[in-house]
């Protein structure tokens, strides 16, 4: 493996120039050895040395619904956004929900990925929300944490045995919040736009009614609950008094949620149709004071494919969600940095340290002695995305089109270049 | 004879599709009512003639996505007094299933020359997602819960002819009139561009229903929402009665059909309260006594039919404009 | 309306209007000796006006006044979308039209285009015995073969001149003037003389 030294780079939060030597896919140290011929140099003149990115939740649907994404197209995606470890998630087809399963995927993700692919599986067999897996199994193949990825689990008698059972093992149980009844067949937030649109409306309470549900049942057994998406103001105040009160609660945000309000809906775009929705500009005030403060540990993508095929159709008839891993660190740049919100140095720990730490993975610090997992960023260059610029093998991203500052030009994983944007 | 109308207006119309209320101006609401009384007289033609060759030689899709019966031939019926051709098509959420999707069906259509979608679909925004990527005129017949923008525009129309004759005030407009509308607000795109259409034309809209049919902040949109049907009725220039569908009921919307009835029906009852001459509207088809009492339906301050006559030639009014002043296909 | 002609004269005064519309209305009564039958559709909307003017003189010299109505064209017209005008009344009047004389009334006939628009819609609304033709103004330029039966008077104007009628009614003066406009919206005035 070739020797690469990186000049002329900052580290986050600090002007001092450093450079960086990397040998055999670890960061060696600061500074090149004298006499060095034989050295990939790379000039990182204005550019921000970074810990390669971790995102815990992404959809890579690798088996099942390759014509959205792979494990080597996401994979693609993920280096374009500075990313250098990602957690995949279990709904693929058939569902991760058994210690084959994951073998599986875990061997696909070494033929396959140019970055480090863990994955989850489900907490329930068929994420039908009834019968536990067999998670002290799951844990030893590998698995990050257990999830029933977009769907709560409606039985709380379930639910509580899934949380005393994942507490048992040690395997974190990642939580979508969302009282399926109460959001019907809401297709964006409830509101004034949804009102104006004639959108069925998922009201915010259904989100928070589960976060509140969700955290109790992990309080009452010891589980460390981790909540996904994290979107509504409630939200943000109920996971703040939880962690106010000792609950092994942890929670992220995505970027949607704190860039756009229900108001882009106005438009039809199916790539604002989301789950949870787009809320409003009260619900963001209070997912960036989460950020500030701690309450959201961390910044995940929940990178959601879905192709042109099943997004360009009527509103009513698009799947949810998003893409996010190409652009989710120029969306924390442009909507968190520059308006003051975060620092930049507060965004890329809260995208690498953090998101590691709240799952226990061995990633996201930049170390001597450590694997060379960076991605440099010029935090101020200014683009707008287009659908080329995306890795993904899908386009559904409510950011393309949209003016955005920063730009991950290299990502290196385990020394090796990954992606360079010209 | 009674002198002509002289409405001396130059028409700024660029607009190529109708997709709602909430894209016109007041100035375009009222572009579209002032154009349409021609279309009305050529209706009321002694010759029996009922027909003028302005979209000679073009295509007017009908395409319905979603079972309708009244607006279908309203809208095919202004196109023929155009001298368009017609052509009907109906869908369902079948093809859907089918794998064929809004974007095909319309580049099928395309393909045969048409010049004028009519699209009626069960789905907000489907009419605005075909009219971003194609090329013929879109016409929003009803979308989902979301718009009826032509029922909103012959509405205004009908309130608007009414209030001229009554106060014999050629230039009467609709500012400053009350307009009290009853019923399932939340599943109504009636209701929806009506409260658009009537803002802009500075009516006072109050809206009344149960709770449970009235949809979150919708005084946000320009009206006042009340749920004693006896309070809203007072002071009503235009009372309007909406559809209530039965199987609301049967989904729990409201307990009982006597109990909407004793709470929320439009009749002689409850009307003492609104004034005597307050006008009675309905986008039909009416469930009779149900929302509606029949003889307030049938009686002389129903302009229902009014509503229907009007209907074509707002229509007629719409497709006019839009193809001879929207930019040719 | 247009108010950037670059210059304009003055062709008909008021009192040769009215010379005109007399011997006008004289020749329109001794070509129907049966007043009854005959009936005047102005079109909109200085045809309109001259054609109340002509009822009430050959009212004065008959004793019969010949119903009016008036006809808007707009709905006929072959250049609809190139036409910036707007509907400037519509279509009205409330008498028959089968087997009785239509007398089409116009201030200036141009391309006949106007003309042959009004013809149409007079068949919409029935079957006239027979259509006839009265103008203040020829100003030439036929594009159909079309003339007036009843004429005031021949102004041949140019291409980039447009004959502009003024009516007491509406304008509040009789006047006829000839406005002439610099070359490159030579095309906009003929069409709009139209």
């Amino acid at each position: 493996m070739s020797r690469i030294v990186i000049n002329n780079a900052t580290l986050p939060g600090s002007d001092k120039k450093t450079s960086l030597y990397i040998d055999e896919g670890v960061l060696k140290g600061w500074d090149a050895p004298a006499g060095l011929v034989d050295a990939e140099v790379i000039d990182a003149s204005g550019l921000v040395a970074c810990p390669g990115l971790v995102d815990l939740r992404v959809h890579f649907c690798e088996p099942g619904f390759e014509s959205k994404e792979t494990l080597a197209s996401g994979s693609i995606a993920a280096a374009r956004g500075g990313f250098t470890t990602v957690v995949t998630m279990s709904d693929t087809h058939p569902p991760i929900d058994n210690a084959g399963m994951v073998e599986f995927v875990l061997r696909r993700a070494r033929e396959a990925a140019s970055i480090r692919v863990y994955t989850s599986a489900c907490a329930t067999k068929g994420m039908q929300g009834h019968e536990l897996t067999e998670m002290a199994e799951l844990k030893e193949a590998g698995v990050v944490f257990v999830s029933d990825n977009r769907r709560d689990i409606e039985s709380s008698a379930v639910l509580r045995r899934v949380l005393e059972y994942a507490r048992m093992v040690g395997l974190p149980y990642v939580a979508h919040c969302e009282d399926a009844d109460l959001t019907g067949k809401g297709h964006m937030h409830e509101g004034y736009w949804s009102t104006v649109l004639g959108i069925p409306g998922m009201p915010r309470q259904a989100e928070e009614v589960r976060v509140e549900r969700n955290i109790r049942l992990a309080e009452m057994t010891g589980a460390h609950i981790h909540i996904q998406h994290v979107s509504s103001a409630g939200a943000v105040d109920t996971i703040r008094r939880a962690k106010a009160r000792g609950v092994r609660v942890t929670a992220e945000t995505c970027p949607p949620y704190w860039s756009f309000t229900d108001e882009m809906v106005q438009t039809f775009d199916t790539n604002a149709k989301l789950n949870p929705p787009l809320r409003e500009a009260s619900d963001i005030a209070a997912v960036i004071a989460g950020l500030q403060d701690g309450t959201l540990d961390c910044i995940a993508t929940g990178h959601a494919p879905h192709t042109p095929t099943e997004k360009e159709v009527e509103f009513a008839h698009a799947p949810f969600g998003c893409i996010g891993l190409d652009t989710a660190l120029s969306a924390a740049i442009t909507y968190l940095v520059q308006p003051g919100h975060l620092s930049f140095e507060r965004v890329i720990e809260l995208m690498s340290a953090a998101p590691a730490r709240v799952m226990g993975l061995p990633a996201g610090t930049l170390e001597p002695g450590g694997p060379a997992d960076l991605c440099l960023v010029d935090p101020e260059q200014p683009w707008t995305p287009t659908p080329a610029d995306l890795g993904s093998r899908s386009r559904n991203s409510p950011f393309l089109g949209k003016a955005l500052v920063g730009r991950v030009k290299y990502t290196l994983c385990g020394g090796r270049i990954v992606h360079y944007a010209a | 004879m009674s002198a002509a109308p002289h409405t001396e207006r130059e028409i700024q119309w660029t607009r190529r599709h109708l997709l709602g209320i909430a894209d016109l101006s007041r100035e375009e609401i009222e572009t579209v009512l002032d154009t349409a009384p021609q279309f009305a007289a050529v209706a009321k033609r002694k010759s029996g003639i009922k027909k003028v060759p302005l979209l000679t030689g073009r295509l007017a899709v009908n395409w319905f996505h979603e079972p309708s019966t009244r607006t279908r031939l309203s809208f095919e019926l202004a196109a023929k007094r155009l001298s368009a051709d017609t052509l009907a098509m109906t869908t369902s959420a079948s093809s859907v299933v089918k794998g064929e999707t809004l974007h095909d069906t319309l580049a099928n259509i395309e393909a045969m020359q048409a010049d004028i979608i009519i699209l009626r679909h069960d789905c907000a925004g489907a009419p605005h997602i075909l009219a971003a990527s194609h090329t013929s005129h879109v016409i929003n017949a009803g979308d989902g819960r979301h718009e009826h923008p032509t029922q909103a525009l012959l509405d205004a129309f009908t309130i608007r002819e009414h209030l001229r004759r009554k106060t014999g005030n050629p230039e009467a407009s609709l500012d400053g009139i009350k307009v009290t509308l009853v019923g399932d607000i939340e599943h109504s795109r009636v209701a929806r561009s009506n409260i658009l259409c009537l803002n802009k034309l500075g009516a006072q809209v109050t809206l009344c229903g149960p709770a449970t049919l009235m949809p979150a902040r919708v005084e946000e949109m320009g009206a006042r929402v009340c749920y004693d049907l006896r309070e809203a009725l007072r002071g009503a220039d235009v009372v309007y009665s909406l559809r209530i569908q039965l199987e609301r009921q049967q989904h729990g919307l409201f307990p009982s059909i006597r109990e909407y009835i004793r709470l929320f029906r439009v009749d002689h009852d409850s009307l003492r309260h609104a004034p005597e001459d307050a006008l009675i509207m309905h986008p039909g088809p009416i469930n009779r006594d149900l929302e509606l009492a029949a003889d307030i339906a049938d009686g002389p301050r129903s302009v229902i039919l009014e509503q229907v006559s009007n209907g074509v030639a707002v229509r007629m009014a719409v497709m006019h404009l839009l193809v001879n002043y929207g930019g040719a296909v | 309306m247009r108010d950037d002609a670059a210059d304009q004269t003055i062709v008909m005064q008021s009192e040769a209007m009215q010379v005109h519309l007399r011997r006008m209305a004289r020749e329109i009564a001794k070509a129907n000796p049966d007043i009854d039958s005959l009936v005047m559709l102005g079109i909109l909307r200085r045809g309109f006006p001259i054609a109340e003017r002509l009822s009430k003189l050959i009212e004065g010299m008959t004793g019969r006044a010949p119903e009016v109505g008036a006809i808007a064209t707009t709905l006929y017209r072959d250049d609809i979308s190139r036409s910036p005008a707007s509907p400037k009344g519509y279509t009205h009047f409330d008498f028959e039209i089968d087997g009785r004389s239509v007398l089409l009334v116009d201030d200036v006939l141009a391309k006949g285009r106007t003309i042959r628009a009004a013809m149409d819609e007079v068949f919409d609304y029935g079957r006239p015995a027979r259509i006839q033709l009265a103008c203040l103004i020829d100003r030439g330029g036929r594009e159909l073969p079309i003339r007036a039966d009843f004429l005031g008077e021949k102004i041949p104007a140019g291409d980039n001149e447009w004959v502009r009628v003024r009516l007491r009614e509406l304008d509040g003066e009789d006047m006829v003037l000839i406005e002439r406009y610099a070359r490159e919206e030579e095309e906009d005035a003929a069409e709009e003389t139209a």
